[in-house]
């Protein structure tokens, strides 16, 4: 049994444009080894990303590659979580962004690695060791940040307040994530809501940072509607396909 | 999660025999002194119908860069000693890094790479920190992680606090 092709871009969307944000830091890190760290957790999203948008490049079946996935299509054609395609910030809005997402995906992918879908089972199966691996360092960071300096609590309680609001959308089930979950093709988001919520009430309260009310956004990432910076990250990512199509290293 | 350490192989004993060898030889282009036998990540050897020789090859880390490179070698080495070869991913199950030969385990430990510590038998609590890593160079258990992420996915960064000389851990994942 195989998922629907717009589940499968979905979360290709959400791991592409995540790792393309958290590239952005190539340079610019703080330190050496947060450059490294982030570095990596882009490349570990990225090669999911790659996974995932070659298996929906076959389900769609009209002969497009992961490239043509990624550099071809636009913004109203991605379907990534809004929480995603927030700007870095600063370090911390970066930890708490990375943190929420990092949360979510080793619960989401906790459950779909027993999806009937084999081949989503399988990269589930795999991005969930190197998700709980990245869920490590950003709580790591955030309990530092947090439990830190004055300044470094103000900036990380500041960063969950601007974020909190993408955070409904993870949880949000729409009609096709219910199809998804009736076939046992992937979990229903809502029912991945109470271990998230415990494991970062956990990290927060040892970050001696306060959850957020609860304060939902009216965005609809997974319908292809987005906020205003996706484009702009589009635009940087895509241009050098677009000018120079088909062009290899 | 059961995982097979060994690869399978559904190969006459002779070819089997001698496609080890020749894989014993490909090394691993980011860590060169181990061969891609040594890092597990040979999972399958097969037999198309048409004869092709089918290798399945895990990817350490979902990106690392290494995996297509040793794709290429294993199909260079093989097909230049005449065999017709396809090599092919094998995701399912997932590599881990309790693959790594006890042989790949002291070439690490001797090229100056701690060898994961312990094996993955169970998912690592939230923040749970790797077991004790001991410096390869001094043997001294006194360590302290410097840095999550190293210079390829799969190693992290460590300091001696005995002889004080930084080295690479091969993660445990």
């Amino acid at each position: 049994m195989k998922a629907p092709l717009h589940y499968v871009l979905h979360l290709a969307d959400s791991n592409l444009v995540l790792a393309q944000r958290l590239g952005e830091w190539v340079g610019h890190a703080p330190a050496l080894e947060e450059d490294l760290g982030l570095a990596n957790v882009s490349l570990d999203l990225l090669g999911q990303a790659r996974l995932l948008l070659a298996y929906a490049g076959e389900l769609e079946g009209k002969g497009r590659d992961e490239d043509q996935l990624a550099f071809l299509r636009e913004e109203s054609q991605y379907l990534n979580l809004t929480l995603v395609e927030q700007p870095n910030g600063d370090f911390a809005r970066t930890i708490v962004r990375q943190f929420l997402f990092d949360a979510w995906q080793s619960g989401l992918c906790e459950a779909l690695q027993h999806s009937r879908d084999a081949r989503l089972a399988a990269i589930a199966a795999k991005a969930l060791k190197e998700t709980r691996y990245h869920l490590r360092y950003s709580g790591g960071w955030l309990v530092r940040l947090g439990d830190g300096t004055e300044a470094s609590h103000r900036r990380a309680q500041e960063a969950l307040e601007r974020l909190w609001p993408y955070v409904d959308e993870l949880f949000a089930s729409e009609a096709l994530d219910r199809e998804v979950a009736g076939a046992g093709l992937g979990p229903d988001p809502a029912a991945l809501e109470p271990a998230w919520s415990a494991r970062v009430n956990e990290v927060l309260a040892q970050a001696t940072l306060a959850r957020p009310a609860h304060a939902p956004h009216p965005w609809h990432g997974k319908q292809g509607r987005h906020g205003e910076h996706l484009g702009y990250l589009l635009a940087e990512m895509q241009s050098l396909h677009r000018a120079h199509p088909g062009a290899r290293w | 999660m059961p995982a097979a350490a060994e690869m399978t192989s559904l190969l006459p004993v002779e070819l089997e025999a001698r496609v080890r060898g020749l894989l014993a030889h490909v090394p691993d282009p980011e860590i060169p002194v181990l061969s891609v036998l040594d890092l597990g990540v040979i999972r399958h050897l097969s037999l198309r119908a048409d004869g092709t020789l089918e290798v399945g090859v895990a990817p350490t880390y979902s990106g690392c860069p290494a995996t297509p490179v040793i794709k290429a070698s294993v199909v260079r080495a093989l097909a230049g000693a005449g065999l017709r070869v396809a090599a092919v991913d094998a995701l399912s199950p997932p590599w881990t890094s309790d693959w790594l030969s006890a042989d790949g385990r002291r070439k690490l430990a001797a090229f100056g790479i701690a060898p994961p510590a312990g094996a993955v038998t169970r998912p690592r609590a939230l923040l749970h920190a790797d077991p004790a890593v001991a410096c390869p160079r001094c043997g001294s258990p006194r360590t302290a992680r410097t840095s999550e992420f190293g210079s390829t996915p799969c190693k992290a960064l460590y300091r001696c606090e005995s002889c004080l000389e930084p080295f690479d851990y091969f993660k445990c994942i």
